[in-house]
């Protein structure tokens, strides 16, 4: 109850101070973020959700340097393949 | 061929979002019988859609798929099955969270809404197993159609289940009896279905993009792979 009522008067203050708030003004003048319990739930479900997201990436970021190193690997065999086939032209035509 | 418009899009997506968490914490009002939990509903029940929703279209492209017989509609019925199942993944954890901060309990088991998902979400988890048992590429896409095109069907019996539920405890949300959402909560949930909807389909693209340049790079490997004459393959084989 103690926080709940700090909360609201930190709102209440807020209100016409976001400016000089500054971040925590802006949070204060939310239309509810209490620190109780709900809080606590709310919380976890946009983290878990953030967190899903984030492994998502994670995992989709890994895959794609898998593809670049490949990709450089088979860049570079094409070019050397390239120069050993020019040799042979230069040495057939000489 | 699939990463183009992939860079508005992922811009517009996280615009999308960070404007529905801003109406979710600093618009909407509080409800009045749930107070601050209500605001998983926003995070929740978008995703819950945009996972049916998903799961359904990844049965179109099935269609498609069996219909012309282009494996790339089966990689997008494929790329959208996965991406809900991800989706439904966040919406059981969610909602048990929800649960649990409104009723005691993580998970109830008469709450047909819950089950009814969780029994879609299952059915969708066998779709991995089902198709990778198959070696056969060609029958593999096929009979992961079938399942897609079956499983995407019965995806609105979950919707009418629900609503034929009479249940009290899991309260028609757009009910049209009893007032339904408030305009501002309306609005609010509306932006974050948009934000969800965009997030799935920017991932959705983001993955057959990263699958479009592993394919283009393994046939490139099979091409610089085939033996000279008289000559063996210098190529490294494929990292798995």
């Amino acid at each position: 109850m103690r926080r709940e009522r700090a909360y609201l008067i930190l709102r209440d203050q807020s209100m016409g101070e976001v400016h000089s708030f500054g971040v925590l003004g802006l949070l204060a003048a939310a239309p509810a973020l209490p620190l109780d319990e709900a809080g606590k739930y709310v919380a976890g479900a946009y983290i878990v959700f953030l967190a899903l997201i984030v492994i998502y990436v994670a995992i989709m970021a890994t895959k794609l340097q898998r593809i670049e190193r490949e990709l450089r690997e088979l860049a570079g065999f094409a070019e050397q393949r390239n120069g050993e086939a020019d040799r042979e032209r230069e040495e057939v035509s000489a | 061929m699939y990463g183009k418009g992939l860079r508005p899009l992922s811009i517009a997506t996280v615009a999308a979002l960070v404007a529905a968490l801003s109406l979710v914490f600093f618009y909407a009002p509080l409800d009045a019988d749930q107070g601050f939990i209500q605001k998983i509903f926003y995070l929740h029940v978008p995703l819950a859609i945009t996972a049916l929703v998903g799961f359904v279209v990844g049965g179109v492209f099935a269609i498609a798929h069996l219909r012309s017989g282009n494996s790339k509609w089966d990689a997008y019925s494929y790329v959208s099955i996965h991406m809900s199942v991800i989706f439904g993944v966040a919406v059981l954890v969610t909602g048990s969270i929800w649960a649990k901060a409104s009723w005691g309990h993580w998970w109830v088991w008469d709450e047909p809404t819950l089950v009814s998902f969780l029994i879609v979400f299952l059915m969708y988890a066998t779709y991995y197993p089902f198709r990778y048992a198959i070696e056969d590429r060609e029958r593999q896409g096929r009979y992961a159609s079938v399942f897609a095109i079956v499983a995407g069907a019965f995806v609105p019996l979950n919707f009418m289940a629900v609503r034929m539920a009479q249940s009290l405890v899991h309260p028609r949300t757009f009910g049209t009896a009893n007032g339904g959402l408030p305009g501002s909560m309306m609005l609010t949930f509306l932006v974050c279905l948009l934000a969800i909807g965009l997030l799935w389909v920017t991932l959705v693209k983001f993955e057959l993009t990263a699958k479009s340049a592993s394919g283009q790079v393994k046939r490139l490997r099979r091409a610089l792979d085939a033996p000279a004459p008289g000559g063996r393959s210098r190529v490294a084989p494929e990292v798995s």
